[in-house]
């Protein structure tokens, strides 16, 4: 499925849109992961909750938790609050 | 008493971490020039970058964004280019009915003890101990500490930490034993362990706390930076929130050796440094730490303060500084010291601007303005 990376994390996927795939939020991490190695822990704590200032989007509402299920049509968009300075 | 190093005589790499990445002046041999280059990791916050001095090549960088989650850069060829860490410092994902703790930043980094080539330790906030022993690339904490029973009660809640949060600094590691290591917390006190970190004890005895309150509560200490004398390994030096220490091992009680600085002046600050070849000489950058504490050059006139008779008395060290209206903050990172002899000084503000001295802080000049605030400076030998 399409996954849109906000522009903090492109230096790992060298793109703003990638392919990857899974059957659950954890999954598609995961997947990410092994695609490009270090990115998951940028956006993901270590007790597997989302970072503060990131949320992450599938076909525009709010994942909550990792748990949530996902098909290959999906769209998922990975987002950084906009603040800071 | 280990011997002492001979003075260095190579050019100085000045690693400097700043909110906004990293930066790398190197100086010719006189350390007359100074060559800026970077930024490294632009818009990455690096707490701290370090030289390995058993090797001269590895060098590590801590790192972090308002937004990302923290990780550690790794170089093995002297900064020339740099690998992310396949596991950064991080615990273990908590079982069921465990505390879930996770790492915001690491914050200070400490190569390890000669014997133990590839060994580091890193400092992360809130307060939490990791150690590597492959070079940097994938950590694990050091349980002795993070999962000590009285760690909750050590390290107090979020509200006892600093404003950009409760941090592990100070890791030092016994030149004469791998297994003897002290870290300080702010807050939380000075720890110490004899075995590699499997058991520790707090080390605070004559240290003052804010007043009110209870010396005896480890929570209530704040030391802001704590260094060993390399040419002496028993004596410690420590900037605290409470004032300058000094500590003789086997003694267990500090003494409180700011109380010789000028009145108008105090003994608060952030950075320690200590003498690469001489215990009795550490300087010290004081701030203001009256009223809500503008932690800025008290009186809008900076200066180090040296002592040459291990606290005894301070000269004051402004040469070349501004004379007025100058409020400069130094952090606890950001002042270092070199093996040249007669040794160099370095420290960076939070204004971005890099301070140097040739003569051990009888003057000063200014060989970098315009950079981001700064968070940490180390002076460090490419070349011997």
């Amino acid at each position: 499925m399409k996954v849109l990376i906000p522009s903090p994390l492109r230096s790992y996927t060298g793109e703003g849109r990638v392919e990857a795939t899974g059957a659950t939020l954890a999954e598609l991490l995961a997947d990410l992961e092994r695609r490009y190695p270090g990115i998951r822990f940028r956006m993901i704590d270590e007790q597997n909750r989302v970072r503060r200032h990131m949320r992450v989007f599938v076909n525009g509402e709010e994942a909550e938790d990792l748990s949530v299920a996902l098909k290959p049509s999906d769209e998922v968009q990975i987002v950084q609050a906009l603040s800071g300075g | 008493m280990p011997t002492i190093t001979p003075a260095a005589t190579g050019a100085v790499a000045l690693l400097v971490g700043t909110r906004k990445g990293a930066f790398i002046l190197k100086s010719d041999r006189a350390r007359r020039r100074w060559k800026l280059t970077g930024p490294l990791n632009l818009g990455q916050i690096i707490h701290h970058v370090m030289l390995d001095p058993r090797d001269r090549k590895t060098m590590l960088m801590a790192a972090s964004t308002g937004h990302l989650g923290p990780t550690l850069f790794r170089s093995t060829d002297q900064g020339r280019s740099w690998k992310e860490a396949k596991r950064p410092p991080a615990y273990p994902t908590a079982k069921e009915g465990e505390k879930a703790r996770a790492v915001d930043h690491t914050f200070w980094l400490t190569p390890g003890h000669p014997s133990t080539k590839g060994t580091w330790y890193a400092g992360t906030s809130p307060q939490g101990l990791f150690r590597t022993e492959d070079g940097g690339d994938t950590w694990a904490p050091v349980t002795g500490l993070t999962d000590h029973p009285e760690y909750s009660k050590w390290f107090g809640s979020a509200k006892d930490g600093t404003p950009d949060g409760a941090k592990l600094h100070s890791v030092i590691v016994d030149p004469r034993d791998a297994r003897h290591l002290y870290v300080g917390m702010s807050s939380g006190g000075v720890l110490e362990s004899k075995d590699a970190g499997a058991t520790w004890s707090p080390l605070v005895k004559g240290l003052e706390v804010v007043e009110g309150f209870d010396a005896n509560t480890l929570s209530f200490h704040d030391p802001h930076c704590v260094r060993l004398c390399p040419s002496n390994p028993d004596r410690l030096y420590q900037q605290n929130h409470c004032g300058i220490y000094r500590l003789d091992r086997p003694d267990d009680a500090w003494v409180r050796i700011g109380r010789a600085m000028p009145k108008a002046v105090g003994d608060i600050g952030f950075p320690m440094v200590v003498h690469p070849r001489d215990a009795d000489t550490a300087w010290v950058f004081p701030m203001d730490g009256s009223g809500v504490w503008p932690r800025t050059s008290p009186g809008g006139k900076p200066a180090a303060f040296v002592t040459k008779n291990a606290g005894r008395s301070w000269k004051r060290l402004d040469g070349g500084l501004p004379k007025q209206q100058a409020w400069l903050t130094v952090k606890r990172q950001a002042m270092s010291a070199d093996a040249h002899g007669p040794v160099g000084l370095y420290f960076g503000t939070t204004g971005g601007e890099l301070w140097a001295s040739r003569d051990e802080g009888a003057k000063w000049s200014c060989i970098a303005r315009h950079l981001p605030e700064i968070y940490a400076v180390e002076a460090a030998e490419l070349t011997r």
